[in-house]
C-alpha cells in the first residue's frame, strides 16, 4: 500500500475515492444510529414537556399523542402560582451560590495549606481527609439534624448551606491542582516581599480558574439537586429548594400531572442551561473523578 | 501528579500513598524559621476548613455511633439503652429486607450501569459526527434534579401511563410496573441507570481517550480482531477508570434514596424499600433517631467493607503502569 502511494499516486487516489465515500456513509449511518438512541434516551424529557402542555384530563390516554386537544401554556403559570415555585427557584439559586462560594473558599485555603505549607501531622491529616471521600453522607444526617436542632438552625438557610461546604473533595481537588503549578512563580513573589495571601490570590489563583470553575459548577449542582437533607431540615414552604418544592406538589390537591410536569420542566430548565453553557467544566470535572456516583 | 491523565485519582492507592509520604512541594523559608515550619500560618489557612471538617464530618460520624446507643426521639430527652438498638435491628425482618433490596439494587445497578457506559463510550470512539454532543446528551439526566427525573418516570410507568399505552397498541397488556412487587425494584433500577450512567460514559471516555492511538493502530495492522483488541488492549488500559467508576458507582448505589422514595415510596409492601429510605423513615417519620443511627452505622460498615473488598480485588485486574 505505501509503496503504491509512492510510485503511483494517481491510481491510488482514484482507488481511494469510493472507499472514502464508503467511510463517510458509514460515519453518517453510525451518527444516525446514535441519534436514534439519544432520542429514545432523552424521550422522558420530551414527554415531560408535552405532558406539561396538556389539559389534565388528557394526560393519561390509551392512544397517547404529543399534543392534546389544546396547548395549555397556562399550566406553567398555574404551576408557578399553585405552589410558590419562583420562591423555590430563588431558594435553590441562593443556597447553591452561597454554598458553592463557601465550598471554594474553604477548599482553596485548605488546599494551600496542604500543598504549600509545612506543619506537623500535615500528611496524616490529609490522609484523614482523603479517607472521608468515600463516607456516605447519609451516615451523618441524624447527628447533623440534632446539631442543627440544638443550635436552633432547623428551618434556616444556614442549615441548608453550611454543613455540606466542608467535604474533603474540594480540598482534595484543589490540592491536586496546586501541586501541578511550579513553585518558581511564588518564590519570586515571596522574595519580592509579597505576603502569602497575596501570592495565593494574585499568583496562584489566576492560574487555577479552570479547576475553580469546575469546583464551582459541581458544588452548585450538588446543592441545587440535594433532596434528603432539605427534606429533613426544612419544614416551611418558604425555604424549600427546587427538589423539595417539587415533591410538595404531590401533596397539593392530589396529583395534577400536567401541572407537576410543568413544574418539573421549570425545575429542569436551569440544569439544562448549566449544561449548555458549562459543558466543558462539567466534563472535565467528571473525568477527574470524585463527582461521580451520586 | 499528572491530573489530566488520572481519572482514578481517588481510587488508585498510588494517588493516596504519595500524598502521605512524598513531601508536598515546599517553599524554602529563611533559615531561622526552618525548624518551626509554617505552623502558625498553616493554622490560619487551615482553621476554617478544618473546623468545619471536624464539626460537620468527624463529630457527626462519631456522634452517629453514640446516638445509636440511645433511644433518641426527635423532641424530648434521650435514654441510654446500650446495644439494644442493634439487638432490635438484627431481629427486625424489615432490616434484612432493605439490606437485601439495597444489595440487589447496588449490584444489578452497578453492573448494568458499567456495561452500558462502557458500550456507549466505546461507541463514541468510533467514527461519528458530533461525538462530544452525544456524550453531553447521555449526561443530561445526571445533572437535572433527581426528583424531577423520578417524577417523569413515575408518570410514564404508571398503570395507564405512556409505556402501557404503547404496549397496548401492540396488543400487550402492560403490568403495573410500580405497584407490582415483581417489577417495582426493576423499575427503580432502570430509572436509576438511565439517570446516572452518563457520568460513567464521561469517565470511561476520558480513559479511552488516554490510550495511545499508535497502540491501537499497531494491533489493527497486526490483524487483531476487534474483540481481542477490546479484551487484551482496551480493557486493561482503562482498568483504572473502570475500577474507579465501579467503586464510586457502588458507593453511590448503597445510598439510593430519591428513586424509591419518589417512584414507589418503598412499596409495594417493602419490595423497593432501601437502606437509606428505611433510615430516613425511622429517624424522621417514626421518630427513632437512635435506631436510625444504628442503621447508619451498619450502612457505613457495609459500604466500607465493600469498598475495601474492591480495593483488595483491584490487584488482580487493575493495571496502573502505562
Amino acid at each position: 500500500m505505501t509503496s503504491d502511494t509512492v510510485t503511483r499516486p494517481r491510481r491510488v487516489k482514484t482507488r481511494m475515492r469510493p472507499a472514502q465515500r464508503r467511510t463517510a456513509v458509514k460515519t453518517w449511518a453510525n451518527t444516525a444510529a446514535i441519534a436514534v438512541v439519544a432520542l429514545v434516551f432523552t424521550f422522558p424529557f420530551i414527554w415531560m414537556f408535552f405532558t406539561a402542555l396538556k389539559p389534565e384530563d388528557e394526560v393519561f390516554s390509551s392512544s397517547p399523542t404529543f399534543v392534546g386537544s389544546e396547548v395549555r401554556w397556562q399550566n406553567f403559570s398555574d404551576a408557578w402560582t399553585l405552589v410558590p415555585f419562583g420562591r423555590f427557584i430563588f431558594n435553590g439559586f441562593f443556597v447553591s451560590i452561597l454554598g458553592a462560594l463557601l465550598s471554594i473558599i474553604v477548599a482553596v485555603l485548605s488546599a494551600y495549606a496542604f500543598s504549600r505549607l509545612r506543619f506537623k501531622f500535615r500528611d496524616r491529616l490529609f490522609l484523614l481527609y482523603v479517607l472521608t471521600l468515600v463516607l456516605p453522607q447519609e451516615v451523618l444526617v441524624v447527628p447533623l439534624f440534632i446539631m442543627m436542632n440544638k443550635l436552633g438552625l432547623v428551618d434556616t438557610y444556614a442549615a441548608l448551606i453550611v454543613p455540606f461546604a466542608f467535604t474533603a473533595f474540594g480540598t482534595f481537588l484543589m490540592r491536586q491542582f496546586f501541586l501541578t503549578i511550579p513553585l518558581e512563580y511564588e518564590e519570586a513573589a515571596l522574595i519580592d516581599g509579597a505576603s502569602r495571601f497575596r501570592t495565593l490570590w494574585s499568583v496562584l489563583l489566576p492560574q487555577l480558574t479552570a479547576p475553580l470553575s469546575v469546583l464551582a459548577v459541581f458544588s452548585f449542582i450538588g446543592y441545587y439537586n440535594s433532596y434528603l437533607w432539605p427534606l429533613i431540615v426544612i419544614n416551611s414552604q418558604d425555604l424549600a429548594t427546587v427538589p423539595l418544592g417539587l415533591s410538595m406538589f404531590t401533596g397539593e390537591r392530589g396529583t395534577q400531572w400536567s401541572l407537576m410536569m410543568a413544574a418539573a420542566t421549570l425545575a429542569v430548565i436551569p440544569s439544562l442551561i448549566i449544561v449548555a453553557l458549562l459543558q466543558r467544566q462539567l466534563i472535565k470535572g467528571v473525568a477527574l473523578g470524585g463527582f461521580g456516583g451520586r | 501528579m499528572a491530573i489530566s491523565t488520572s481519572p482514578g485519582v481517588i481510587a488508585s492507592s498510588e494517588a493516596v500513598a504519595p500524598a502521605a509520604d512524598q513531601p508536598a512541594v515546599r517553599i524554602p523559608t529563611p533559615a531561622g524559621k526552618k525548624k518551626k515550619g509554617d505552623g502558625l500560618t498553616a493554622l490560619a489557612y487551615l482553621a476554617p476548613g478544618f473546623t468545619g471538617f471536624v464539626f460537620f464530618i468527624v463529630v457527626p460520624l462519631i456522634g452517629s455511633l453514640v446516638i445509636s446507643l440511645f433511644e433518641w426521639p426527635l423532641f424530648g430527652s434521650p435514654t441510654f439503652i446500650g446495644f439494644a438498638n442493634y439487638e432490635k435491628l438484627f431481629g427486625d425482618p424489615t432490616f434484612y429486607t432493605v439490606l437485601l433490596n439495597t444489595v440487589i439494587f447496588a449490584f444489578v445497578y452497578t453492573a448494568v450501569n458499567l456495561a452500558l457506559a462502557l458500550g456507549v463510550s466505546l461507541w463514541l470512539t468510533t467514527k461519528l459526527k458530533f461525538s462530544g454532543f452525544w456524550r453531553v446528551i447521555f449526561f443530561l439526566p445526571a445533572i437535572t434534579p433527581m426528583v424531577a427525573n423520578a417524577l417523569i418516570w413515575r408518570l410514564m410507568l404508571s398503570q395507564d401511563g405512556l409505556l402501557n399505552s404503547l404496549l397496548g397498541t401492540f396488543g400487550i397488556e402492560g403490568a403495573s410496573w410500580l405497584s407490582d412487587s415483581r417489577f417495582a425494584l426493576l423499575a427503580v433500577i432502570t430509572m436509576s441507570v438511565w439517570q446516572s450512567f452518563g457520568y460513567n460514559v464521561i469517565v470511561l471516555s476520558a480513559g479511552l481517550g488516554g490510550i495511545p492511538k499508535e497502540i491501537l493502530e499497531a494491533s489493527r495492522v497486526d490483524g487483531t480482531s476487534a474483540w481481542n483488541r477490546l479484551r487484551f488492549i482496551i480493557l486493561p488500559m482503562i482498568s483504572p477508570s473502570l475500577f474507579f467508576t465501579m467503586t464510586m458507582t457502588m458507593i453511590g448505589a448503597f445510598q439510593v434514596f430519591v428513586q424509591p422514595q419518589i417512584l414507589t415510596q418503598g412499596g409495594p409492601g417493602e419490595s423497593t424499600n432501601t437502606f437509606v429510605l428505611y433510615l430516613y423513615r425511622n429517624g424522621f417519620v417514626f421518630d427513632k433517631l437512635g435506631y436510625a443511627s444504628a442503621l447508619a452505622w451498619i450502612l457505613f460498615i457495609v459500604v466500607m467493607l465493600i469498598t475495601a473488598l474492591q480495593f483488595a480485588g483491584q490487584k488482580k485486574w487493575v493495571n496502573y503502569d502505562k
